[in-house]
This record gives C-alpha cells, structure tokens and sequence, in this order.
C-alpha cells in the first residue's frame, strides 16, 4: 500500500521539480505544486505507465491531490 | 545552421512531389525520415534513392484506427518521432451548390483530421523529451479563399488554427507548431496546365514563377531546425509575394 504512495510522490517529484516534503498526501498539484494544466495530463500519462492501468478522462479530471492519485491506483489495482 | 542529425521525422504524403521533397531535404540535413503515403511504389523508390536512414511506412490516412497505428509503426522502426510533417492533402474541387457531402468530408478527413489524430499520438513523446516539431502543409486558399475549393479552403484554414491552438498549449514543452502555406508550386498536377493558363496565373504572382517543391521544403526545415525554436504558431507563407500576409 505504501508502495503505490511512494510511488506516486516520487514520479510527482521528478515530473514537477518539487521538494518531496513539499509532496504531502493532501496537496494538490495545481494549487499546493505549481501544475499547469497540461502538468496533470502529463502526471496522469506517467501514473498509466508506471503502474500498467488506464486512467479515463473522466477519472482524472477527480485527481487533484497526491492522495486522489494513491486512492484511485489502489482501487484500479484491486 | 539546421543540422537535424539524430532526430526522426515523419512525413505524410511522401509520395506526391511537395512531401517527396521535404523528405530529402530533411534527411540531407541528417534526419532519419519515415515516408507514408498511400502508394507504396513512389515511397520505396525514394526510400530506395535516400538509401540510408529512411523508412518506408504506408497509411491510409482516411482511416482512423491506420492513422493511430502509423505513429506506433514509425516509433518501432524509427525509433521516435521528432519532427512530424502533415502535408498529405488530397482535393475534391466543385462549387459548393453542387458539392456532395462526401466530398467534404473526405478534404476534412484527409487535409485536417488525420492531422490531429497523427499530432496527439506523436505528442506523447514530444512531451516525454521535452523536445519536438510539427509543421503542417496548409495553402495560400486556407488565407485567401478560393472559388471551387470551398471544402480545400476550410481544411487548409482548419489547419492554421488547430496550430495556433496547439502551440500555445504546448510551448511551454520546448514543442514548436507551425504552418507554411504554399502558392501556385510546380507539381505533377500543375504539369497539366497549358502554358495559357500558366501565363495567368504567373501573371498574378510577383516572382513571376511558380515555385518549385523545394522552395517549399526550405520553409519547413527551417522550422524543423533547433535553430526555429522561438517561432510557434507561425503560418509561413511561401507564394512569390501573390499574397502577402
């Protein structure tokens, strides 16, 4: 379970140039992370491939923070 | 100045003269090129002629689910796509009382929306390397409009502004969208004209000539090379001064 948070915060860090104590569960890319919209497009691409799933458009359009990230990978997983 | 070695390029419509044309420049400047085209002949001949570096990758544009995979094929045998031209165009002239729909739709399918489609796959590693160039062919008419060409007009316009668009989505990505909108250019299809008409139409044109294929090709190395990366959303208009805008 860890696992998929850590990660979620590690391809967030490399993608966004953040400081990872920066990258807490409830930050929210866009207003906490600097993301411009077409960083989250990107970050959702990078999660599709690093854990094998497909993230619809309708799904990632609910992914705002770290956390909406790890929920929605775990469930996908299970 | 415009070296292109180590970068792959993607050209539609390889196998008409404008497309056959920017193929060789960019591979003279050091591109690996990936011909497509619907006639397989005229590709493999050019492959033939290029002899390294160049990859024959033919597509029925006016298929989506062919135009997805030709990205995917030029990735496998390429290894990437740098540099995507959109030049496949095809016409379908009538006056717009008489024009069918399929007439339409086919100029819109071909000219604008196997653009995109070839323009979102290949985005994806743009993205990923921080680093890409998409020209699209458009036409002085796209600007100018021009009659019997009602359905070519709005293809080749479409164009401008899906480039404008995409460029500003994704300039931040070191990505550059451009347009070069050609004349009156000598092709096998001007070949056609008596010299009566090719007298009116040089008539109309500053330079006094038609251009030729590679003056066209010249315009979209430039903005392939590292050294157009400040220009984005530009439409580059080649036309010996017939319009200028």
């Amino acid at each position: 379970m860890s696992d998929v948070a850590d990660r979620v915060k590690k391809i967030v860090v490399e993608h966004l140039g953040v400081d990872e104590a920066k990258v807490t569960e409830e930050a929210s890319f866009i207003d906490d992370l600097g993301a411009d919209s077409l960083d989250t497009v990107e970050l959702v691409m990078a999660f599709e491939e690093e854990f094998g799933c497909e993230i619809p458009d309708d799904a990632a359009e609910k992914i705002q923070t770290v956390k909406d990230a790890i929920d929605f990978i775990q469930k996908s997983a299970a | 100045m415009f070296d292109l070695t180590g970068k792959t390029a993607l050209v539609t419509g390889a196998s008409g003269a404008i497309g056959g044309a920017i193929a060789r420049m960019l591979h003279a400047r050091g591109a690996t090129v990936a011909l497509s085209g619907t006639r397989v002949e005229p590709l493999t001949a050019l492959a033939a002629d290029l002899g390294e570096r160049a990859v024959v990758a033919p597509a029925n544009l006016s298929d989506a689910a062919a135009t997805e995979a030709l990205i995917k094929t030029v990735e496998e045998k390429a290894g990437g796509v740098d540099i995507l031209i959109n030049n496949a165009g095809l016409t379908r002239d009538g006056l717009l009382m008489r024009m069918k729909d399929e007439d339409w739709d086919t100029v819109l399918e071909v000219n604008l929306t196997a653009g995109f489609r070839l323009t979102r796959a290949a985005m994806r590693g743009m993205m990923k390397k921080r680093w890409g160039r998409i020209v699209g062919i458009s036409s002085v008419v796209g600007a100018t409009g021009n009659p019997g060409q009602a359905n070519y007009a709005a293809s080749k316009a479409g164009m401008i502004g899906f480039t404008k668009a995409l460029a500003a989505e994704v300039a931040s990505r070191n990505v550059t969208v451009n347009a070069v909108a050609p004349g009156f250019i000598a092709t096998p299809m001007t070949d056609a004209l008596n010299e009566e008409q090719r007298a009116a139409i040089s008539s109309r044109i500053p330079a006094g000539r038609l251009g030729a294929p590679e003056d066209v090709a010249a315009a979209v190395l430039y903005l392939a090379s590292e050294e157009a990366a400040y220009v984005t959303g530009h439409t580059l208009h080649v036309n010996g001064g017939m319009a200028m805008l």
